[in-house]
């Protein structure tokens, strides 16, 4: 007879935390040299949006749902900071991880599942994406917004909703066979739900149809949550919205995983 | 009996229509190296990737240092180190970054992964080359990086896809070296290759896949006094003779291996008169011919490459 004695006890788990600190950190050396490209992509472009509509739109209406405009598109640009920095990041850098660089091939044959890896690049991202996102809060400042305490509830929500942007973006990246597809997902996703969350303009101007679509649009919850932090929370609604995004990122979530596995595990 | 690192029991893996893995069963013994010898699309790497559970295998029992897989895969990859077939380094990242990358995913401990980076370094002669970038190495220096990044949380098996293809001849030497050291530390071994050298120098017993399944399975010398004997006679000559040759040969009760510019008569020890071939019996007549045809060729030993050659009717590298 051979050997055949399968070891068992102290077997590994789902989800463990070495996994994840091992992919981690991975991210967080890569992140170490090239924190300025990134840094600067994942800020400027929102910034140059607050600025545009802030003092393009400013000078035409001076208040918008009561609110300074240069305010009112000052926090709603947070949720494109934190939308940017998550979504894009997640469908390309995935892509290019599995395709080109054949990183995930490399991780997966030390122990690390394929859930793990994709929660702890989520995990990442979302990191990034929250902390990125108070870029344009910072800017208002600047214009005369005032600072409140509810404002540190911020990164918080920028981490929510990025979570769940960056698992879409890593979902993208699995199913699209093709890196030149992305476009049709950035325009037939990406813009249409970044137009009408309620950044440039209010939701409630809007007819019926599209106001009950946004209550779809994770994004226009992020905008709200992260408006009421700057100028005071409404308890009752507030709460849906923090579900909201929390069912948007464990959907997305366990979807991004399915799919990754489908890709990485022939 | 020893303990199995791998065992792979009627392993079968289709790709769709083709089947790549087509009941392939495998052993290799703790503190062994077995070399995995097959022409290209044998389904070397597509085993490979089962024993990570990076393929899943549509039947038969994998069993890699006693986890059974792929439920108990992870488990088995903590005390693996693997060198795929195709370069997958963090090319953002330097010499010394990946490696410090992989003693975190590896869970190597805090205390001990300073000098786990630093063995690695040594193992792979990069010391002088830690903070460059992976992608300004050179392929050797690539492909050294690639084995010590497996290497260096001290693996109990390593899996070795096409280790040496595409370098030097001297930096393949090295690379055997280090193979060799890692056996005689009781490191097991599975290794592909298509260079039968390689197999025949590092190899203690070597498995021949052709189609997936394993065609001869032993030590290399045991392999080729089963297959091939122990001397063969390599005729030269035109393409019309050769066939001739061949033919001769065959009737004979010989195999026979063409190349491009000759035909090897295998087994053929004995055949000069004192012996006659095994099944020589009522075949008198063509064995004079043939007798004729080994007097004009060249003598020489049988080696491995004309196991492979005859087994998987392919021309070897
Ligand atoms: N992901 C895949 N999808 C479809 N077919 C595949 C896949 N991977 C491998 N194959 C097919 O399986 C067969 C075996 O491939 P494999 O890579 O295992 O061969 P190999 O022995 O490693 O060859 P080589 O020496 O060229 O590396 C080939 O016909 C290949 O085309
Ligand atoms: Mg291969």
């Amino acid at each position: 007879m051979s050997g055949r004695s399968p070891r068992r006890g102290g077997s590994i788990g789902r989800l463990e935390r070495p996994a994840l600190a091992g992919v981690l950190t991975r991210e967080v050396i890569n992140f170490s040299s090239f924190w300025r490209a990134t840094t600067f992509s994942s800020t400027v472009e929102p910034t140059i949006y607050l600025l545009a509509f802030g003092f393009g739109f400013g000078s035409l209406v001076s208040e918008v749902s009561g609110y300074d405009y240069v305010e009112f598109v000052g926090t709603g640009t947070v949720a494109t900071a934190v939308l940017f920095s998550s979504v894009f990041p997640a469908m390309f850098g995935t892509f290019i991880k599995y395709q080109f660089q054949r990183t995930y091939d490399a991780i997966l044959a030390a122990p690390v599942d394929t859930e793990e890896l994709v929660t702890a690049e989520a995990l990442w991202i979302a990191t990034r994406a929250g902390t990125f996102g108070c870029t344009p809060l910072l800017v208002a400042m600047v214009f005369g917004l005032d600072p409140r305490a509810g404002m540190l509830l911020v990164p918080l929500i920028g981490f929510l909703a990025g979570f769940g942007w960056a698992c879409f973006g890593i979902l993208v990246a699995a199913v699209l066979k093709s890196i030149d597809n992305f476009n049709y997902v950035t325009s037939t996703v990406i813009t249409p739900l970044f137009l009408v969350a309620g950044t440039f303009f209010p939701i409630s101007n809007l007819p019926e149809w599209a106001r009950v679509l946004a209550q779809f649009n994770p994004l226009h919850h992020c905008v709200e949550l992260v408006r009421h932090a700057a100028f005071g929370f409404e308890p009752g609604t507030d709460v849906l919205r923090v579900l909201a995004l929390l069912g948007f990122g464990l959907v997305m979530w366990r979807l991004a995983i399915w799919r990754m596995t489908k890709k990485l595990v022939d | 009996m020893t303990d199995l690192a791998i065992d792979l029991r009627g392993v079968v893996k289709r790709y769709g229509e083709l089947t790549a893995v087509a009941g392939l069963d495998l052993e290799v013994p703790e503190g062994t190296c077995v070399g995995l010898l097959g022409p290209n699309g044998a389904g070397k790497s597509t085993t490979m990737k089962m024993l990570t559970a990076q393929a899943i295998a549509d039947e038969g029992e994998i069993t890699v240092l006693g986890h059974v897989l792929p439920g108990d895969s992870k488990a088995a990859r903590a005390q693996c180190g693997v060198v795929p077939q195709l370069d997958n380094l963090d090319t953002t990242l330097t010499v010394e970054q990946n490696l410090r990358v992989f003693a975190h995913l590896y869970r190597i401990e805090r205390s001990r992964r300073r000098a786990a980076i630093e063995r690695a370094l040594g193992l792979a002669n990069l010391a002088d080359r830690r903070d460059t970038r992976a992608d300004k190495l050179s392929g050797g220096m690539r492909r050294r990086l690639l084995i010590a990044r497996a290497l260096v949380h001290q693996p109990r098996l390593v899996l070795l896809d096409e280790p040496t293809v595409g370098l030097d001849p001297q930096v393949r030497q090295e690379l055997w070296a280090l193979i060799d050291a890692l056996r005689s530390e009781g490191v097991s071994i599975l290794m592909s290759t298509h260079y039968i050298e390689e197999a025949e120098r590092l190899a203690d017993t070597v498995t021949i896949m052709a189609e997936g399944r394993a065609v001869a399975s032993g030590p290399p010398s045991a392999l080729v006094a089963e297959h091939v004997g122990r001397d063969a006679v390599e005729v030269y000559g035109p393409p019309a003779r050769l066939a001739e040759v061949e033919r001769e040969a065959q009737d004979g009760g010989f195999r026979t291996r063409r190349t491009g510019t000759s035909v090897a008569v295998l087994g053929v020890e004995g055949s000069n008169g004192a012996h006659s071939p095994p099944d020589a019996d009522g075949h008198a007549g063509h064995l004079a011919l043939v007798r004729r045809s080994l007097a004009d060729g060249h003598r020489r030993e049988t080696n491995l490459e004309d196991v492979f050659v005859l087994l998987t009717g392919e021309e070897a590298t």
